[in-house]
């Protein structure tokens, strides 16, 4: 019995070292292929500068909108009890679990001149912007509603017997409250984004400059000069891990005042 | 002195609660967990929508055409939790009532020493001080005490309760306490009022619902032993009941058919020879329990609950099993008809042992 326990003990501890080196391995070699001073030399090339520039405004865009008008939403989700709102739920949550390309095409059936609203977006740089906001809102507004219910409903009450109108309210209580998990919600969004390909690539192409983000110029760059886009890999590869360590330390900020589920496991 | 009137109806998961209600003074509502007892706080201060009327004096909250919000109804709103504000310090919590007597208030309540620390680094007691002086810092018409002793321990309760009658005397605001537990309720108000599945039962002061239970209820409620019996017959301003176990008790109340007996803990003296007085109810038992409850001792003999003096239960070398008797006068019984209200079979502290055997 004893025996058979080690054996079983030992494959399983196989396992698990198999599994660690699988997911590491890929993020390890990306900055085992090129040294370190390459790797910065790359990263001054024009098509890594145009495409951080497009990433990083389009992000900044697209996140300041999703939380601009996600806030609102996750809030109203949070604080309302209505007939359809699981459903109304289950629609936002829906971008999450759409493929890409599905997602590219829906945002072109709804914004091209032949589409529903017949505009001239699609290929622009606001294509990128609505379609990281697309993808990304989701997350966002979903943490954001988990973030608001865990609000204790007594202290927003408090507040009102207070004297403090629903405004005030809002903006001195429950917005505090809510934000560790709101800006949880916000990292998974942003890290979310910065790698959207599909439904930028079909929505608003890959034009260098205008439309053609850090993952897009990946894309293109690995058939032509493959050092350069493995640069631009381990310069995602650090500011997703960046993000990551940021939503570990916020997660675990106030361990006392839970505002939201834990998506990843607790670092400490 | 304002007076709070309410008068208001609101629909519940379970039933309807109704209350009409002056309040002047204290008044303090007692009932078991689940008699809606917070939702009447929660519908003065306008955080749940109730129909009917509600008004400090002659300013209307609730009216025909009016339901004034929270903010709009000068209420000082203590929550049981005390659901203070946790991301600001203890003079953020008092200031966001109002800015005037912060200081004031933060020495009235003895926490200036704390003004910089969070909630969570206080203790159950000084956050009920702050959550005190949070809501009196709003200037508020009336005062609303949700479970204001619950929250403690046994040895933070008895000084707070001292502090919060001082308090409320010198506030001379109209307060409404909700409570589960008739004591503290009779401690603190000149007027109780017993609520149960949102309907008041009795409203009075604490010595009318002792001596006058309007219902079994109300009885077991205030802590008296409730004894479940059939009337059997009258004789000389006495009457006799058959108890469900058989015994007889005699009463000089007067009453017909099913009813309960009620008998106050203090009236009940215990025994361990056969006092031979006929004025004397007596029941033999084995004593059951022994509790200490500060300087007295509560002894369960069979479905009694005695309320002794320590010496005497000492003399008595009262343990559990020994055998006694109990012993009340038919003077000091109470026979409230049982009729209608038989589904509200009070729980504590008397009447189960009785059906048990």
């Amino acid at each position: 019995m004893r025996r058979r326990g080690l054996i079983v003990g030992g494959l399983a501890a196989v396992a698990a070292a198999v599994a660690l080196a699988f997911l590491v391995l890929p993020v390890a070699a990306i900055f085992l292929r090129v040294p370190p001073g390459g790797l910065l030399h790359q990263l001054s090339s024009g098509v890594v500068t145009d495409a951080l520039v497009v990433s990083a405004k389009t992000s900044v865009i697209a996140q300041a909108l999703v939380l601009l008008f996600g806030t609102p939403l996750a809030y109203f989700l949070a604080s309302r009890r209505f007939r359809g709102r699981a459903f109304v739920i289950t629609l936002v949550e829906l971008p999450l679990v759409l493929p890409p390309a599905v997602a590219g095409l829906g945002l072109l059936a709804a914004f091209s001149r032949a589409g529903l609203l017949g505009t001239s977006i699609p290929f622009t740089q606001t294509a990128v912007v609505l379609a990281v906001a697309f993808v990304s809102s989701p997350l966002y507004v979903r943490q954001g509603i988990a973030a608001f219910e865990a609000v204790d409903p007594d202290v927003v009450a408090a507040s009102r017997t207070l004297g403090a109108g629903p405004t005030k309210t809002f903006f001195r209580v429950v917005l505090p409250l809510a934000r560790s998990g709101l800006a949880a919600g916000e990292a998974l969004a942003f890290a979310r984004g910065l790698g959207e390909f599909g439904a930028t690539i079909m929505f608003a192409g890959s034009l260098q400059g205008v439309t053609q983000t850090l993952p897009l110029a990946i894309y293109e760059q690995f058939a032509v000069n493959l050092d350069t886009a493995i640069a631009m890999g381990a310069l995602l590869v650090v500011v997703s891990a960046a993000l990551l360590a940021f939503l570990k330390v916020v997660l675990t900020w106030q361990p006392s005042r839970r505002t939201s589920s834990f998506l990843f496991a607790r670092s400490t | 002195m304002a007076t709070l009137s309410a008068d208001f109806e609101l629909p519940l998961r379970s039933f309807d609660l109704r209350l009409a209600l002056e309040v002047e003074r204290t008044v303090a509502l007692v009932g078991p967990s689940g008699a809606g007892k917070s939702s009447v706080l929660r519908a003065i201060a306008g955080l749940v929508r109730a129909k009917g009327r509600i008004a400090l004096d002659d300013e209307v909250w609730l009216g025909p055409g009016i339901d004034r919000s929270p903010d709009e109804r000068r209420v000082g709103l203590v929550f049981q939790e005390y659901a203070l504000f946790p991301h600001l310090s203890v003079r953020g919590n008092v200031a966001y009532g109002g800015k005037a007597r912060v200081d004031e208030l933060l020495e009235r309540f003895r926490v200036a020493h704390l003004t910089d620390a969070r909630p969570r680094e206080l203790s159950g007691g000084e956050r009920q001080r702050v959550a005190l002086a949070r809501a009196l810092a709003r200037d508020p018409g009336v005062l609303l005490l949700d479970e204001p002793l619950a929250a403690l321990d046994a040895h933070t309760k008895a000084a707070v309760r001292g502090e919060l009658q001082e308090l409320l005397a010198e506030l001379g605001l109209p307060t409404l306490i909700v409570t589960h537990d008739y004591e503290d309720a009779a401690a603190l108000a000149e007027t109780v009022g017993v609520l149960v599945d949102g309907e008041l039962r009795q409203l009075g002061t604490p010595r009318e619902l002792v001596s006058q239970p309007a219902d079994p209820f109300v009885a077991s409620f205030t802590g008296a032993n409730l004894l479940h019996g059939a009337v059997e017959l009258h004789d000389d301003g006495v009457t006799r009941v058959r108890l469900a176990s058989g015994e007889l008790v005699y009463s000089t109340d007067r009453a017909d058919g099913e009813v309960g007996v009620v008998v106050y803990p203090w009236d009940v003296s215990i025994g361990r020879v056969h006092a031979d007085d006929s004025a004397m109810n007596l029941l033999r038992g084995e004593v059951a329990s022994v509790a200490h409850v500060g300087n007295r001792v509560r002894v369960r003999v069979g479905p009694l609950t005695a309320e002794v003096t320590e010496t005497s239960a000492e003399r008595l070398d009262l343990t559990v099993g020994t055998r006694v008797y109990a012993s009340f006068k038919a003077t000091g019984t109470r026979l409230v008809p049982l009729g209608g209200s038989e589904r509200i079979r009070p729980q504590q502290p008397a009447s189960s042992a009785l059906s048990g055997r």
